[in-house]
């Protein structure tokens, strides 16, 4: 039986070790290091993106962040391909706001494309340093120089070498860098130095398996949820039993015999703090709150989307408005439209939101999930009243991150605790809450028209989404009136306006594509307040938008394949559509298939998105059970472009894991509500797609483009997961589902 | 009222005062400081706590820790360790399962109670032994490999 090393750097405690003191080529030693004497961390200095340890390792301060999907691994890649050196030499430290520049944390898919940039000039930049440091030891010219495995040897005379360690181990880079000035995703930092080009890649490319998987695998690796600090208490926060009512009168007497129970009030704000954790959950359950009289504040479920067809716009955008639509339509022979529908839906992540927070009067310490943790530590600092440099935030791993869920709200509300008990607090929600009250992914409906001339060509198109604003709560927890604890302490909302369009490249001859956002459903704290969720609005706007493309296709009697191809313009599109095609055997005809028989129907769809830079075309080939209703995503064909492949394997399983998380979007997925709160709080009101129902195969084709930087990948393959689906069922069944998620409910009735 | 309960932990006796209806997940965690099983739900819905209780796999967080008391309890960690793995756990490596991993005691410990019961299971046994179980990532297809890849190392 094999045996599995740990690796050092999932057991990393703290980075403030590492490095011993501080020279130059040519410079001076100023100092030792361990804390009080580290260099200032700004982006515009070489040692705040790297340092060589005594023993030559190498360590990189990356200001993003990795969910899983193994970002850190390629950060080590890029860094580790420019100094030459074994990748298992290169440390990554993230989240930790001590050590790492707010590089924008996980944002966007943007870790490697836009994180990668810093991390990559930096190596470069050393490499020359180191290079030109080792010209001097050893009275060669530089150009004379290769550098193997972090080793600096005269070329043809191997013996004369010098390796990193011997060169600046364990002294910082006191040199510059040239700094953009921007904070977040935009960050860039560049040396003197250029990166290597693709064609000399040696580690970038190679699939390296990631860091924090065996202490995972063993149990040894700590989240959020296991940090224990002495003095801490256990917190549980209340949440109002109807969206939007106060509390009149908290009875502490309901809680009294709970050994060491207290309980922490401020307007909205009601958490309990106590020495147990069980008794902790047990007092926030059996807290009595009398509760203002508050009219629900809901519709009725059912009219969810008449709500959202008659709210008043709050703001609207046209992005795109090419040809002259309105004359198309006039002069059309024909006209498609169809209206599609996507429900709210929860990060539901595996466990409820976690933060400890140790706030004290000078200052304090946050230990967060969040994906964003120089933000969280930005909001905690403000929610205290303290310097953000007051503030140390340090990111551990959460229970799951795919965009603005819960982590940001137990910050703030572990912080607010802790201040008034004087103690360190931790905060963990309860089931409920992690499915109740995070922000959730908006509701929406998607409006299309097409206009066709007499031969069947596509003269005009309109899509038109309307909706709840994908920053309602903003993106980040920088601001605590974007947090519950915020809201419930009377901070006014601050909803921001933002949904999107389609992202693909059909030349249409005319085309417009816009959006609408409508009002939260409540003015103040609320369990349907909605934020970033996986693609944030990429899965509903392209189910509609690429359902939609089916539609037309149908219409015309066309095949879906070659309806897009005669439309597709961008090369990068063509190409993943015709990869994904060739891989499936697809057989050119129109769906639906024209054999509908048997208990069992079978058919296939294709939908495609564009990303960020990166594109993915999808086939799905689903099985329905006609006596159920029941849809099983047996295979999904996955051609994907995100540009200069770092990882493959770790791009693979990045891709497996959307697709699977896009089914069950697609199929599973949607959060229940009455007038007066959410109703879907647990697993079995918000299932997510059971293993039993995994498909059969996800078969991914990666094309890769050395020539084009990385795009990310964390979220690309998502966005079209639904529409394959639907596109799919139509395909075997006639029927086309235009409301998510595709149930048997939704699905039964109409096969007949 | 406190009781004093005693059981095994990852081959440990050990000996606690505690209410006895606290949850053993809490007990685990918080007295015994082991942090490897954890809170996902508290309702018996997900898996993220599950433990061996002699043998048998167990949602630790609705498992009053009074009925735990006389038995043996292995976690994630007691199940084996790098330099001894369970072949599930050296499945899951080669694999490259966990994205945020934090779902993983359920189905690491499902499934190992499920080859020692059925060391050959066919797919469909697989996926209806280790069906109810919650992984938000969507690492499903790699969670099923490993299981395929263990079963077949047995």
């Amino acid at each position: 039986m094999a045996q599995f090393a740990i690796d050092r750097r999932s057991l990393f405690k703290g980075a403030g070790a590492l490095v011993v003191s501080i020279g130059l080529p040519g410079g001076v030693a100023t100092a030792e290091i361990g804390g009080a004497m580290k260099p200032p961390l700004s982006p515009d200095r070489l040692d705040s993106w790297l340092a060589v340890k005594a023993d030559g390792d190498v360590v990189a301060y990356f200001g993003k962040m990795d969910m899983g999907q193994g970002v850190d691994v390629a950060i080590a890649q890029i860094v580790a391909e420019e100094l030459d050196v074994p990748v298992e030499r290169v440390n990554v430290v993230m989240g930790d706001t001590a050590w790492t520049v707010n590089q924008g944390g996980a944002s966007g898919s943007t870790g490697i494309q836009k994180g990668g940039i810093p991390l990559r000039n930096a190596a470069a930049e050393a490499r020359r340093v180191l290079a030109e440091l080792a010209s001097q030891r050893l009275g060669v010219p530089a150009d004379r120089l290769e550098v193997t495995d972090g080793v600096v040897a005269v070329i043809g005379d191997p013996a004369r070498k010098l390796s990193y360690g011997e060169l600046i181990g364990g002294r910082y880079f006191d040199l510059p860098m040239t700094w953009n000035g921007k904070i977040g995703n935009d960050l860039v930092a560049e040396g003197q130095a250029k990166p290597k080009p693709p064609n000399a890649h040696k580690i970038v490319g190679q699939s390296t398996p990631r860091f924090d998987v065996p202490a995972k695998v063993f149990g040894k690796l700590d989240y959020v949820t296991d940090i224990k600090v002495p003095g801490m208490l256990h917190g549980r926060m209340i949440r109002p039993p109807v969206a939007g009512a106060l509390p009149l009168a908290v009875d502490d007497g309901s809680v009294r015999d709970i050994a060491g129970v207290q309980v922490i009030r401020d307007k909205g704000f009601i958490g309990i703090v106590a020495e147990r954790e069980w008794d902790a959950v047990q007092a926030a359950e059996r807290l009595r709150v009398t509760w203002s009289e508050t009219a629900p504040p809901f519709p009725e479920m059912a009219a969810l989307y008449d709500h959202i067809r008659q709210a008043p716009v709050v703001k609207r955008e046209v992005p795109v408005a090419t040809g002259e639509i309105d004359p198309a339509f006039t002069s059309a022979a024909r006209i498609v439209e169809a209206e599609y529908e996507w429900p709210f839906q929860s990060h539901a992540s595996m466990g409820p939101a976690c933060a400890v927070v140790d706030a004290r009067a000078d200052g304090a310490t946050l230990w967060t999930g969040s994906q964003k943790p120089h933000f969280a530590r930005d909001g905690v600092a403000h929610a205290l009243g303290l310097p953000q440099d007051k503030v140390h935030g340090i990111w551990v791993p959460g229970p799951g991150s795919y965009g603005r869920n819960d982590a940001g709200d137990a910050g703030i509300d572990a912080a607010l605790l802790s201040k008034a008990v004087g103690r360190p607090v931790r905060v963990q929600g309860m089931r409920y809450e992690g499915h109740g009250w995070d922000p959730k992914g908006p509701a929406s409906i998607h409006r299309a028209r097409a206009a066709l001339d007499k031969d069947g060509a596509v003269i005009g198109y309109v899509f038109e989404s309307k909706g709840f604003s994908r920053i309602d709560i903003d993106t980040n927890e920088s601001d605590p009136s974007h947090s519950l604890a915020g809201q419930l302490m009377g901070l006014p909302l601050k909803s921001l306006q933002g949904f999107g369009v389609p992202a693909e490249s059909y030349g249409f001859a005319s085309k417009r594509l816009a959006w609408e956002t409508i009002a939260p459903l409540l003015d103040r704290a609320s369990p349907l307040r909605t934020a970033h969720l996986r693609d944030p609005v990429g899965p509903q706007i392209q189910f509609a938008s690429e359902s939609f493309v089916d539609e037309i296709a149908a219409a015309i009697g066309a095949d879906p394949v070659v309806f897009r191809l005669r439309y597709l313009k961008a090369p990068r599109d063509i190409a993943v559509v015709k990869a994904a095609a060739e891989r499936a055997h697809w057989d050119p005809r129109p769906s639906p298939r024209p054999d509908r028989n048997g208990d069992i129907l079978s058919g296939r769809g294709i939908a495609y998105a564009q990303r960020s830079g990166a594109v993915v075309a999808i086939v799905a080939e689903v099985e329905i059970d006609r006596r159920t209703g029941k849809v099983w995503a047996r295979k999904f064909i996955v051609a994907h472009d995100c540009g200069l492949i770092i990882n493959p394997d770790g791009l693979r399983r990045c891709i497996e894991g959307n697709v699977v998380q896009g089914t069950s979007r697609a199929l599973a997925e949607e959060v229940a509500f009455d007038r007066a709160k959410v109703t879907s709080t647990d697993w079995t009101s918000y299932p997510i797609l059971d293993i039993t129902d995994a498909p059969e195969a996800v078969d991914i084709v990666l094309i890769n483009r050395p020539e084009l930087p990385p795009a990310g990948a964390g979220e690309s393959s998502i966005r079209p997961v639904a529409a394959a689906l639907a596109n799919a069922v139509f395909d075997a069944s006639g029927v086309r589902l235009r409301r998510a998620p595709l149930t048997p409910e939704r699905l039964k009735p109409a096969l007949a | 009222m406190a009781e004093r309960i005693v059981f095994e932990l990852n081959g440990e006796t050990r000996t606690i005062e505690v209410a006895p209806d606290t949850p053993l997940l809490y007990v685990v965690r918080n007295e015994l400081g082991l942090n490897n099983p954890r809170f996902g739900c508290g309702l018996a819905q997900c898996g993220a706590c599950t433990v061996h209780v002699d043998g048998a796999p167990t949602r630790s967080c609705s498992l009053p820790v009074s009925a735990a008391a006389g038995t043996k309890v292995t976690t994630l960690a007691g199940l084996g360790t790098p330099e001894h793995p369970h072949p599930l756990q050296a499945a899951f490596i080669v694999e490259q399962v966990p994205q945020c991993g934090y779902c993983l005691n359920g189905w690491i410990m499902t499934a190992a109670a499920l080859l020692r019961d059925t060391p050959h299971p066919s797919e469909q046994q697989i996926r209806d032994g280790l069906s109810g179980l919650k992984c938000r990532c969507g690492t499903h297809m790699a969670i099923l490999r490993a299981v395929r890849r263990a079963a077949q190392a047995a």
